[in-house]
């Protein structure tokens, strides 16, 4: 057993945040396009599309995020495709991401009332310039609170990563405790550093919920 | 030639058949007034109008030009109607400039700078010149009201469809937005309006369309028909408006 200050403890999981941190940011801008192009081809008129993405979003939310990297790591190199832990996690949590924000931008898109379309309509605008110029302006309103919210189960489902192999925050408290075994410490400060990445989101999204909650004025 | 002209339209919700064989002229200027109960087609008539529901048969022709279908865009549609309805319909997150200024820009890809003095005399022109940078959520009903209809004016529109426009409004505002519509059928436009406002059909109205289960149960001149009913059907519904 080594002996490990207080401070040695923390300053190997403050470096190991930045993985954390890394995985979390890449998932969630990754996750954001993938899901915006999907929130696209869901609201589309295509029923082939919509059909297609329904099942997409589905699976995502329907199997476990650890069964869907397992999948992506192990299945994978079965197959003989080897990705590294970190592209797999990435590749993961980016879909992970994308179906669930597609889901919350798709609702956020359909409360949007009818009569907002019929009214673009009879000015004569298109389809794709009602979105654009009526409906994603008030959708992005509605949308934004779970999206913040939802991006605190990111940062959290990266600690999935650990399990692969994928040296995140989590991992890295794994690795110190079989080292130091200090377990309440070790993971009582793990503990904190995810509290203090998931914390300020979660404050954030409630406090963007009150605020944008009055429709239809500024 | 009339600026609407509708022959022998039917249209069905699944096995529910609304409108039952509509013939119906409308000439340029003139107000149309069309009252009946609750479910006698009044806004479906008006919504097939333009084309926000498609008709099953039957014609359809607004200022010459015969809408069936897919044949007309809504871009194309526009120049000719417009349309306002109950619920105003306003987009929230845009000032009222904007709202009434979007639809050209955007359709017709006009700049700003030649939307805006427009937009700004439309809004004058409804009493609101002053609200061109408030929003939508800091007006009452019957000014959300007028800047639908100066919305609906930017696009200069040969014919304004008008559903129920005053219903959802305290009845302290119907009036202001009564006014603007008779400016607009002074001034020559011409009007579909499906209404409960009797006075005004009676007034300002050129003529009264009275449907019933889907069909025009009886027309005329607005007075004519307002004061001296024909039918049975329409003396109890004006009986039931009293
Ligand atoms: N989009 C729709 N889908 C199904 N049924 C409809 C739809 N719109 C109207 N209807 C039906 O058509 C009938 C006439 O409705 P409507 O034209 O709104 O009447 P009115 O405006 O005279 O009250 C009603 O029975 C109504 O339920
Ligand atoms: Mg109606």
């Amino acid at each position: 057993m080594i002996d490990f200050t207080l401070w040695d403890i923390l300053g190997h999981l403050l470096r190991a945040l930045r993985w954390t941190l890394a995985l979390s940011i890449i998932a969630f801008v990754g996750g954001g396009l993938v899901g915006a192009l999907l929130t696209w081809w869901r609201t589309s008129q295509i029923k082939a599309l919509q059909l297609l993405v329904r099942g997409y979003v589905e699976l995502f939310q329907g199997t476990p995020l650890l069964m869907q990297l397992f999948l992506i790591f192990f299945g994978l190199s079965a197959l003989g495709i080897n990705l590294s832990a970190w592209t797999a996690a990435t590749i993961a949590l980016t879909l992970f991401t994308s179906a669930f924000v597609c889901d919350i931008w798709r609702g956020s898109i359909e409360a949007i009332p009818a009569g907002q379309w019929q009214a673009a309509r009879v000015l004569g605008m298109s389809r794709l310039q009602t979105l654009r110029h009526v409906v994603l302006g008030q959708a992005v309103r509605i949308a934004i609170a779970p999206t913040v919210g939802f991006s605190v189960q990111v940062i959290k489902g990266t600690a999935l990563a650990s399990v692969i192999g994928f040296t995140e925050l989590t991992r890295t408290a794994t690795m110190l405790n079989n080292a130091a075994f200090m377990p309440f410490t070790i993971f009582g400060l793990l503990a904190l550093c995810y509290f203090c990445l998931c914390y300020p989101l979660s404050r954030y999204a409630r406090y963007l919920e009150k605020r944008l909650d009055v429709h239809g004025s500024r | 030639m009339s600026m609407v002209r509708v022959d022998a339209l039917y249209k069905s919700f699944g096995a529910n058949q609304v409108l039952k064989g509509i013939d119906l002229r409308i000439q340029e200027g003139e107000v149309v007034s069309i009252i009946g109960r609750s479910g006698s087609g009044k806004s479906t008539l008006l919504r097939c109008l333009n084309q926000l529901e498609l008709h099953d048969s039957g014609s359809i022709e607004i200022n010459g030009k015969r809408l069936d279908g897919e044949a007309m865009s809504a871009r194309q549609l526009s120049e000719h109607v417009g349309m306002i309805f109950q619920s105003f319909n306003l987009f929230p997150h845009r000032r009222v400039g904007e709202n009434v200024m979007l639809a050209p820009m955007v359709v017709r890809g006009e700049s700003r700078e030649a939307v805006e003095p427009r937009a700004r005399a439309l809004l004058e022109s409804v009493g609101l010149g002053e609200k061109f940078d408030a929003w939508p959520g800091q007006l009452s009903g019957g000014q959300q009201q007028r800047v639908a209809i100066a919305r609906a004016l930017a696009m200069a529109p040969k014919v304004l469809l008008c559903d129920e426009i005053t219903s959802a409004l305290d009845p302290e505002l119907v009036g202001e937005v009564l006014r603007v519509l008779e400016k607009l059928a002074v001034d020559g436009m011409t009007l579909v309006l499906v209404t409960h406002e009797m006075r005004f059909a009676r007034e300002v109205g050129s003529r009264v369309v009275f449907m019933h289960q889907g069909k025009i149960h009886e027309q005329g001149d607005a007075k004519r028909v307002l004061d001296d009913p024909q039918t049975p059907e329409l003396k109890q519904f004006l009986a039931s408006t009293r």
